[in-house]
């Protein structure tokens, strides 16, 4: 199978600190592909690498064949990755229901029906549990809702690449179970990128892991691989997950 | 968005808005008259300075140069090449859209304090060049154009644009049109983009737009809006002189929007007509009117920081666009 994203030796310095060193990464269509690593790891500033939120300091990043390394922000999500951020940025100020026609409008091919556009957006309201909340300013909701709210603008945007930046950061355990049914549904029509702290999400989910520890790629494997390896045991799965 | 009940009303308060200006024509006495058709020209700039500031967040320090490439377009041409007056309308917002667009190009690559400062300095090039170029623009003494050129003619019939009813009409007539754009823009699919850039640019990048191409058209948008409001103030009041190219200008339209309520559609003419009033009042009763205006501009901003419309808009009417 051709891999849909392939990094190679990518790199990211801050000063002198390697946030992302060296990193080659794989990533198949239609896995649900988790990074997991302590905090600091460089797993947020990879997958900004791979979206294009941060330029690298060296190395290249293959989408589906193409060479996006220089390849601005705007133009990749219109390829198809889509990031929702870790720290939650929606538009505060703006409806729940303006967030997600923000990017569904965009991915719209005729454009201009506003029936179209309500029908989409409703439903990515809906797939996410907020059609409710349509009409509430996006900065008074929950903040587990602000998440899902960050995932239904994920999901307006039609991706084949959804990288989620720690969604589950705040849920309640209701939450959680419904969020991972999504995150299944999901992986039906595209490929999915996860950060996840919580090893039962990841262990649930994930068809492969990659840890990550000190901008490097430690272990890559199934979750059966990674509950057995040592070296992951006791650099990350041993201590306390942060 | 809101459903389509509010959309109707919303096209029914500015019908309503136009409706009433149109009857205010027959009813007016004449010094006011004269007052609201200068208030409905000066608030189309306002309306095009809203657009990049109020809803694109861009906090330009310079439209008195869109304005008077508009008021220069329109009148050079009149008064030079003898240009008829749709011509030399035409021309005026041809004149605001090139520089809009060249200013747009340079001036975008800076935001913040340095977009404020970068777009200052491009007016004040505008202003002296109509100094520079005094042979043809006989700079702070200006151009009077004659009522021979001020006439549209339609066939044999023409319109006087000195004749205060006809003048008051096309003021009308460009303020209606401009803020119908405008209604349509910040409802449209762009106009949320515009929002969204002023709220949080970088998300907004991450949600596949271009977000310097949007604010370059937002740029020349306004541009060509103040353009059209110089080219209409030319035509209309005869009158074309580097004063309105001066950093004055620049600032009024800023003053308006916020008084009005920056981000809302008739808040740049409600700005406009209420502090046009609080000048022409006070300046009748003290020379230090100047000084009331600024204690009359600080309490509006400690009390109402959003504005007129804006307030209005927090506290009772939310569907106001
Ligand atoms: N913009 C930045 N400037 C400087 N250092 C940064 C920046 N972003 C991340 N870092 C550093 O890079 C390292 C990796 O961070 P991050 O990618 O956020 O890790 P993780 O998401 O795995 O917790 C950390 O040491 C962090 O402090
Ligand atoms: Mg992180």
């Amino acid at each position: 199978m051709t891999p849909l994203l392939t990094t190679r030796d990518l790199r990211k310095n801050y000063g002198g600190l390697r946030a992302v060193d060296g990193v080659d990464f794989t990533l198949l269509p239609g896995e649900i592909h988790a990074i997991i690593g302590p905090n600091g790891a460089g797993k947020t500033t990879f997958v900004s690498l791979v979206c294009g939120r941060v330029m690298p300091s060296s190395g290249t990043i293959i989408f589906d064949g193409d060479d996006i390394t220089d390849l601005p922000a705007y133009r990749r999500v219109r390829q198809g990755i889509a990031y929702t951020f870790q720290i939650t940025s929606v538009f505060a100020h703006l409806s729940a229901y303006d967030n997600v026609a923000l990017p569904m409008q965009r991915t719209l091919t005729d454009g201009r029906s506003r029936a179209k556009l309500h029908a989409g957006v409703m439903n990515a309201l809906e797939r996410t549990g907020l059609a409710g909340r349509a009409n509430s300013l996006a900065g008074t909701l929950s903040y587990g809702h602000q998440r899902l709210l960050e995932v239904a603008m994920g999901l307006a945007l039609k991706p084949r690449l959804l990288i989620l930046d720690e969604p589950t950061q705040g849920l309640s355990d209701g939450e959680i179970a419904g969020f991972m049914d999504l995150v299944r549904e999901i992986a039906q029509d595209a490929t999915v990128l996860l950060i996840e702290h919580n090893m039962q999400v990841v262990m649930g989910l994930a068809d492969r892991i990659t840890v990550m520890n000190a901008g490097r790629i430690l272990a890559e494997g199934t979750p059966a691989d990674i509950r057995a390896n040592d070296e992951v045991q006791r650099a990350y799965l041993g201590t306390e997950p942060a | 968005m809101r459903g389509g009940n509010s959309s109707a009303k919303v096209f029914l308060l500015h019908i309503a808005v136009i409706g009433i200006l149109f009857a205010l024509n027959f009813i007016l006495p004449e010094y006011h008259h004269g007052v609201l058709a200068r208030v409905m020209v000066l608030s189309v700039v306002a309306m095009g300075y809203n657009m990049l500031f109020g809803y694109a967040g861009l906090l330009s320090l310079g439209h008195a140069m869109f304005f008077a490439a508009g008021l220069y377009g329109a009148g050079l041409t009149a008064y030079h090449f003898g240009w008829a007056m749709p011509a030399a309308f035409a021309a005026g917002l041809v004149s605001g859209a090139v520089l809009s667009l060249a200013i747009g190009l340079l001036a975008l690559r800076t935001t913040g304090v340095a977009f404020m400062i970068v777009t200052m300095m491009f007016a004040q090039v505008c202003y002296l060049l109509t100094f520079y170029f005094s042979e043809w623009t006989r700079g702070d003494d200006g151009l009077v154009l004659g009522q021979e050129t001020r006439r549209l003619f339609i066939g044999d019939f023409y319109l006087d644009l000195t004749h205060p009813a006809t003048r008051y009409m096309a003021a009308l007539a460009l303020f209606s049109v401009v803020l119908l754009i405008t209604l349509f823009i910040v409802r449209s699919a762009h106009g949320r983009v515009l929002v969204a850039i002023r709220e949080n640019e970088e998300r907004t990048k991450m949600l596949g737009y271009d977000t310097f191409a949007n604010k370059l058209v937002a740029v020349v948008v306004s541009g060509v809006i103040c353009a059209s409001a110089g080219a209409a103030y030319a035509l209309l009041f005869g009158y074309v002189g580097s004063s309105f190219a001066s950093v004055q200008y620049s600032i009024l339209p800023l003053l308006w929007v916020l008084l009005g309520g920056a981000a809302t559609t008739l808040g740049p003419f409600v700005g406009a007509l209420f502090m046009y009033y609080v000048v022409d009042i006070t300046s009748s009763y003290t020379s230090a009117y100047l000084l009331i205006v600024g204690v009359a501009l600080i309490l509006l901003v400690l009390y109402f920081p959003k504005g007129i419309l804006g307030t209005i808009r927090e506290r009772w009417i939310r569907w106001l666009p």
